[in-house]
């Protein structure tokens, strides 16, 4: 299959980018969006041209290094699925496809496709951890925790920090990023005696990395790869409201 | 050209007493370094995977002061993140008849008697409090309807005993562990520096001193000096080019440690993955894994026919071979990788493989779906059967899944003493970087363990008694040491970038890829290894001769990255195959074709070959040297592994 790909290309973060066209032939359908940039990086290689830098690791869906927003959308048009688990086969031949980084204030552009998104570590760093030093944890079954409660926290704990919630926001708001987190520890007992002073810092933290607020668009659930729901941010809201009504922690 | 030396014996330093006593009494030996002095000594750990992650945290809660470096963009995204099936520990909450003894043993087993008993002994004590920590951190494995854990089994193992949570068990570890690094950012004795690559060990009077870093996104060179250092750098399958690793997992800050005198054992011992995805297409960059635990409900079969070409459901029950369970009733579809690998390599050799490619064999879930239900299986499997059905476009909860075997894990890494040491005084080894615990073949579920007790729990006692005899001298970066390193890997980066030949980076990797799985792959024998000895040297010749690697120096560049680290991989990959032509026996995921019983197991030769294989290097143009550490077994007697 032949693909025609408009692609942004950015020297460096404080340089001036374009969008700029190539062509990719004798495509596989069941390469991934991925493997069709590196056979293009291959031939720019040969051309004496500079490859296209993209970010990615494990390639197959879990580490979130990768990230392009692929014809307008945060990791392509297939729900639930990353940029390097897409499917060249969802693509119909002699398409053109426009390809972008995550764009957002708080994630600057590094070069071409890679983004610095720094800013998730640093809202995990104002909190997202349960203060329990090594060796000094009970019994792992001291404490039962119901089945559902398990699974509610595991669907939250699912996120793999990829930013596409960021990227697809009209905001950019990381709301969803945030309140994955703040759920998934606010659900385990063992996250309950930090959950006041931790949802404080978070929020604070993700304001102060230039991130926008959410006025309730949905577009970070509908671009999520793994499926994080929009609950998580009412469950974030009413944490950071009961953290209110307890007075300040922080 | 060789240099004559004398080989020597290596002393693990490990401690008197009887097994079950060695690591209480260790601990209650080791010297220690007072809390008010620990936040004097800075100690470098290289890697934020499970090994790293847990070491820096761990460290850094002691008082000590960390420098933590990566790869990626991230520390939560180091390749332990990809792990899908489960952490091995000797909890015994299923009341099966599982013991630390007996974790012990199966591990000892399975590695086909080629680990030592006093590592493996102390795997399976600590395997136990890693549980508590992982969920007192908030991972939130699977559990029962009564809240407490659950369980799986894994291959190997006639006991459950592997904690899950759902198919990302690797990621809910990392990041228990990335949000206890986190909170010591937070604290500030963490400083974090992502978007780093080592590309040297600075030495100086014999000791390790600090890294030298490319700070991958503005090009610098960059220095760091420090009491002792830490690699958790990860394993090497990427020197294959296809396997299940991560694109950016790689060898270089493990060689270049080689190369200052660090020795490598057992290069040879690689684990190649009963089932991943097979090979498909041109352009393929990866095997997508598809976990062990599957081998739990799935049956593995090919048709009795050769060349059978009808689609999967199509062929009668009694016209499929389901050749695991007939060769090993007592483990079925749950024997140790090594021998689910080449028994599907066996009978694709022989022509009954499936799929286009003929290299591929079934993994069947439909019985397990009559007998438990689709929602049971997927709530099991749910992630791992999307993952499939995504990649090829074919259904796994309808028609079998088509696996293969694939490069995947490396057991062998620098050799560490009891204490993680290196042969280099100062510098550590954790995780799948070292080769200390899994033999010639890991069993699944305990590469997590392995890292995790490295990182939480034994770095932290150890390195002390180290430090405490190596006061903090005030050392800094301006030292000699230093600038000749820095010039070394400038140099090296300049040639690179000079080079401007025909092919690229990624040509050679694939290439040499080609001539490790063919030659140092699923099987081997003496003829396969000199050919692929010299192949790869002169693969290795014409690589700095036509590389073709675009860009500068000065910023973001991929394809330079990826240069230095082919390099290491064109260096690595002789030194696997020298030391499979050494080994002249089968054992674990060493199979050499030469060494087999009658029904084509493997024959180990205990005689000869009861030791870990210790390579030192010699210089540039020399052959290594390959000395010994003994393997003494005290407590299980090594016998023909049998899975029958
Ligand atoms: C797909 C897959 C599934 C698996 N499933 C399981 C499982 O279910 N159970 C199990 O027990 N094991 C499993 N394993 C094995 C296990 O995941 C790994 O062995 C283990 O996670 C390795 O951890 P580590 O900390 O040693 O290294 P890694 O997690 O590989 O981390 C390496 C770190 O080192 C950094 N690094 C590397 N080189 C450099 C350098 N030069 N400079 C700076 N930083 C560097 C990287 O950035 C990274 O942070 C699986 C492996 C794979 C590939
Ligand atoms: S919430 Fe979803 S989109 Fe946002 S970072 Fe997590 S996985 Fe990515
Ligand atoms: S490369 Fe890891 S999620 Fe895409």
């Amino acid at each position: 299959m032949k693909y025609h790909l408009r692609i942004w290309r950015q020297a460096g973060p404080d340089k001036p980018g374009r969008f700029e066209d190539y062509t990719v032939d004798n495509i596989e359908p069941d390469m991934s969006f991925l493997e069709m940039l590196d056979i293009l990086n291959e031939q720019l290689i040969k051309e004496g041209k500079e490859p296209i830098a993209f970010d990615s690791d494990c390639r197959e869906g879990i580490c979130g290094m990768c990230g392009l927003v692929i014809n307008g959308m945060a990791h392509g048009p297939r729900r639930l699925t990353t940029t390097c688990e897409l499917r060249m086969r969802h693509f119909p031949d002699g398409a053109t496809i426009t390809v972008e980084p995550f764009r957002a204030e708080a994630f600057p552009i590094i070069k071409d496709l890679v983004v610095d998104r720094s800013a998730l570590d640093r809202i995990i760093a104002a909190g997202g951890y349960i203060s329990v030093n090594t060796g000094s944890a009970p019994d792992a079954n001291a404490i039962p925790i119901p089945k559902h409660i398990a699974e509610e926290a595991m669907d939250a704990a699912a996120c793999i920090g990829c930013g596409a919630c960021v990227a697809a926001c009209p905001n950019a708001s990381a709301a969803l990023f945030t309140a994955a987190k703040i759920s998934h520890l606010a659900l385990l007992p063992q996250g309950h005696p930090e959950r006041e002073r931790r949802v404080q810092r978070m929020v604070a933290q993700m304001d102060l990395e230039g991130f926008g607020n959410c006025s309730n668009h949905g577009e970070c659930e509908a671009a999520c790869p793994k499926g994080i729901s929009i609950l998580n941010i009412a469950r974030m809201r009413r944490e950071f409201l009961r953290a209110q009504v307890r007075g300040p922690v922080v | 050209m060789s240099v004559m030396t004398q080989t020597v014996v290596l002393d693990a330093k490990i401690p008197p007493g009887p097994l079950e006593d060695k690591w209480d009494n260790h601990k209650a030996s080791v010297k220690l370094v007072s809390p008010a002095n620990k936040r004097k000594y800075t100690i470098i750990v290289v890697g934020t995977g499970l090994a790293g992650a847990s070491a820096a945290a761990s460290l850094a809660e002691l008082g000590y002061n960390v420098l933590n470096f990566c790869i990626q963009d991230s520390p939560r995204r180091a390749h332990s993140v990809a792990a899908q099936g489960g952490i091995n520990a000797a909890k015994n909450y299923q009341n099966d008849g599982d013991s630390v003894f007996r974790l012990f043993y199966d591990t000892i087993k399975g590695g086909d008697y080629r680990a030592r008993e006093a590592n493996v002994y102390r795997l399976a004590q600590l395997s136990v409090q890693i549980i508590d920590q992982a969920v007192a951190q908030g991972v939130p494995f699977a559990r029962e309807y009564g809240g407490l854990l659950a369980n799986r089994s894994f291959g190997g193992a006639q006991v459950s005993r592997t904690f899950y949570a759902r198919g990302q068990t690797g990621q809910q570890l990392l990041l228990g562990a990335y949000s206890a690094l986190m909170r010591q950012v937070d604290a500030g004795r963490v400083k974090l520096f992502p978007r780093r690559e080592m590309l040297d060990l600075v030495v100086i009077d014999g000791r390790a001193r600090g890294i030298i870093c490319r700070n991958l996104v503005t090009g610098e060179i960059e220095a760091y000096a420090a009491d002792a250092v830490c690699l958790a750098t990860g394993g090497y399958s990427t020197v294959y080019f296809l396997s299940t690793n991560a694109v950016n997992s790689n060898a270089t800050a493990i060689w270049r440690a080689y190369k200052k005198g660090a020795m490598f054992a057992n290069p040879c011992f690689t684990q190649i993955h009963p089932t991943c995805l097979p090979e498909s297409y041109q352009g393929q960059s990866k095997l997508t894994l598809m976990s062990e635990s599957l081998r739990n409900d799935g049956r593995v079969w090919v048709p009795k026919k050769k060349g059978d070409t009808r689609p999967p459901n199509e062929i009668p029950e009694d016209e499929r071979d389901y050749f695991l369970e007939r060769r090993y009733p007592a483990f079925g579809n749950l024997v140790p990788r090594d021998i689910a690998s080449r028994a599907a390599k066996a009978v694709c050799d022989a022509g009954y493989g499936v799929g286009a490619t003929g290299r591929a064999v079934y993994l069947d879930f439909s019985d397990a779906i009559k007998r438990l239900g689709v929602d049971v299986i997927r709530e099991r499997y749910g992630n791992l059967f999307a993952m499939y059905h995504e990649i090829t476009g074919e259904d796994p909860y309808k028609v079998p899944m088509r696996i293969y075997p694939a490069p995947h894990y490396t057991m062998g890494g620098l050799w560490v003493d009891y204490n993680l040491m290196t042969t280099i005084p100062g510098l550590y080894a954790l995780g799948e970087a070292n080769f200390s615990d899994h033999g010639a073949n890991r069993l699944g579920a305990s590469a997590l363990m392995q890292g995790l007790a490295d990182g939480y729990f034994i770095i932290p006692v150890t390195i002390g008694d180290f430090l405490a005899e190596h006061r903090p001298d005030g050392l800094k970066t301006d030292h000699p040491a230093f600038k000749e390193a820095i010039r070394n890997v400038e140099d090296q980066i300049k040639r690179l970038l000079s080079i401007n030949g025909k092919r690229t980076v990624r040509e050679y990797w694939w290439e040499l890829g080609r001539i490790m799985w063919d030659y140092v792959g699923m099987s081997r024998n003496a003829e396969g290894l000199k050919k692929a000895i010299s192949d790869i040297r002169a693969l290795r010749e014409e690589y700095w001769k036509n590389v073709r690697v675009p860009g500068s120096a000065e910023d973001l560049n991929k394809s330079l990255e990826l240069a230095g680290r082919v390099a290491d991989f064109l260096e690595l990959g002789e030194l696997m195959a020298m030391d499979a032509l050494d080994r002249e026996e089968s054992c674990g995921g060493h199979f050499r074709e030469e060494y087999q019983t009658p029904d084509g197991e493997a024959l180990r030769r205990d005689d000869l070959f009861c030791h870990v294989s210790v390579w030192e290097y010699k210089g540039e143009g020399n052959d290594p040297v390959r000395h010994k550490e003994p393997l003494v077994f005290e407590v299980v007697k090594p016998s023909q592994r049998s899975y029958k």
